[in-house]
């Protein structure tokens, strides 16, 4: 077991992303003390049909901080996904509450909820028929900004996500490689300013080199931005870089949660399978 | 009598039958489209409706088109001989293609596209017709190019119920057993289908996204 040793937590750590890895760790030095709630579930159930045997996450009780990175760790078909589709009501809970901001998700108009919270999937899910530009305008365009407020924000987005608004905006997705899409991606959830942040496996299809730059870049902005962010991913690497707590669900229940750090030391078979992740000796991390 | 020969001596005639057999399938078209995208539309987001709507214009599809003409005479309104019949049928005719492609291009639409559309706040409509219709066009298109082709063809029948078209020569042909007769009504009639699906084809193909 290692999850307690602390040279071979230095060991990896240089291992996976030196400078990263010190990021992650900064981070830690403010924990969640952040009063202010920002999604708080509250003995949620989510089953399909109504069937209890059918559960996909079964009595969840977790409270997000503003400004916080969240991250739902677990396998696939651990329910992270569910939770995350929980918070901006696209599924609704079967039992129990969600509040995002003090308001029941249940009590809230789904349109307005979800054009307050910014939401980036994997692949992006950019409109093939769009422009980059029409992409990162689409909530402002719902929401009706004048063509020159939502120029303006679109040029600043595309800059914050290091993309050049004058090389980009006129372009189709499909002209785009896969982490210039993510970009892009990111840069449509933060169009209309919204304090909260979904984010399901954003980075999972990009190439590994692809995949830690844009992780990099993704936590400082982060740092500027003071989003509430859930993200959602089943690699412990991500989740130890770019996470002020991480959640760890396993079958649907909320098996641990805790900063970086702890999470590591915590004694529970799957926080020792997923930190088995990280071993050199596997290979994984070399 | 060759029918080369029997085509020079009766071009005007056969230039008239051509473009009445034009405006039949324009006119028929343009009704199968106004009702078919539509009510794929509406298949899209009231999925309970779906066997029903594409089993309905599946059966009309079924009935063969001669007796489809002759089911129609009959009928008040919309029967009687010529013309509004024939339009009748062949609006019927040229529904299942387009509604089956409609329904499959509006729901064939990428997953993580329209799950990332809701999430953004887009309403059920908008995400309809900003989001599913645009990427579903080529595919509603290609539906559109396989009905015309059929009405092109199914359209010569129309003559048996005096709705005029290149059907005259073909019917006038078989009648008299003459050769040079029916092809001054087929080859036409080939060739409106031809045009039509080149012409449409490369409308799709433009219309297409990625």
């Amino acid at each position: 077991m290692r999850q307690n040793s602390a040279p071979g937590e230095a060991e990896w750590s240089y291992d996976v992303h030196p400078c990263g890895m010190r990021l992650s760790i900064e981070m830690n030095a403010k924990p969640a003390a952040l009063s202010d709630v920002a999604i708080e579930f509250r003995g949620v159930n989510y089953h399909i049909n109504d069937i209890p045997a059918g559960a996909i996450v079964s009595n969840i009780s977790l409270s997000i901080s503003r400004g916080e990175t969240l991250v739902l760790l677990g396998r696939s078909g651990s329910g992270k996904t569910t939770l995350l589709k929980l918070i901006n009501r696209m599924l609704v809970p079967s039992q129990g509450q969600v509040f995002v901001e003090g308001r029941s998700t249940t009590e809230s108009d789904p349109i307005r909820l979800r054009r307050g919270i910014g939401y980036v999937i994997q692949e992006a899910g950019l409109f093939p028929h769009f422009t980059i530009a029409q992409n990162v305008a689409l909530v402002p365009t719902l929401e009706k900004w004048d063509s020159a407020r939502i120029a303006a924000r679109v040029e600043e987005l595309l800059r914050l996500v290091g993309l050049d608004p004058a090389e980009f905006s006129a372009r189709h997705p499909r002209e785009l490689s896969g982490g210039q899409r993510q970009r892009v991606g990111v840069a449509r959830a933060l169009a209309a300013d919204p304090p909260i942040l979904l984010m399901d496996e954003p980075f999972g299809a990009l190439d590994p080199v692809t995949r830690a730059e844009l992780q990099r870049e993704f936590s400082a902005l982060v740092r500027r931005l003071a989003k509430t962010i859930v993200f959602v991913t089943h690699d412990i690497r991500e989740a130890l870089l770019l996470g002020s707590r991480i959640a760890l669900l396993h079958a649907g229940h909320l098996v641990a949660l805790a900063p970086p750090r702890e999470f590591l030391r915590l004694d529970h078979p799957e926080v020792h399978a997923f930190c088995a992740c990280l071993d050199p000796s596997d290979g994984v991390a070399q | 009598m060759t029918p080369w020969t029997f085509f020079l001596g009766h071009r005007s005639e056969i230039f008239h039958a051509t473009l009445d057999h034009l405006t039949l399938v324009v006119i028929a078209m343009d009704i199968a489209i106004a009702i078919a995208v539509p009510l794929g539309m509406l298949v899209v987001q009231h999925r309970h409706l779906r066997a029903f709507a594409l089993g309905l214009a599946s059966i009309f599809q079924t009935i063969p088109s001669l007796a489809l003409f002759g089911f129609l005479i009959p009928i008040p309104f919309i029967g009687g001989i010529g013309r509004r019949t024939a339009i009748v049928a062949l609006v019927l005719y040229a529904l299942l293609p387009i509604l089956r492609n409609t329904y499959v291009g509006l729901s064939g639409v990428d997953s993580a596209i329209l799950e990332a559309a809701e999430a953004m706040g887009m309403t059920t409509t908008q995400i309809l017709l900003r989001v599913r219709l645009p990427l579903a066009l080529s595919v509603i298109l290609a539906g559109i190019r396989t009905a015309t082709v059929i009405t092109i063809g199914v359209a010569t029948i129309a003559a048996a119920i005096g709705a005029g078209g290149l059907g005259i020569f073909i019917f006038r042909g078989v009648a008299m057993v003459n050769d040079s007769v029916i092809l001054a009504g087929a080859i036409p009639a080939a060739l409106l289908a031809i045009l039509a699906d080149l012409l449409l084809g490369q409308l799709e193909r433009r219309l297409k996204v990625i």
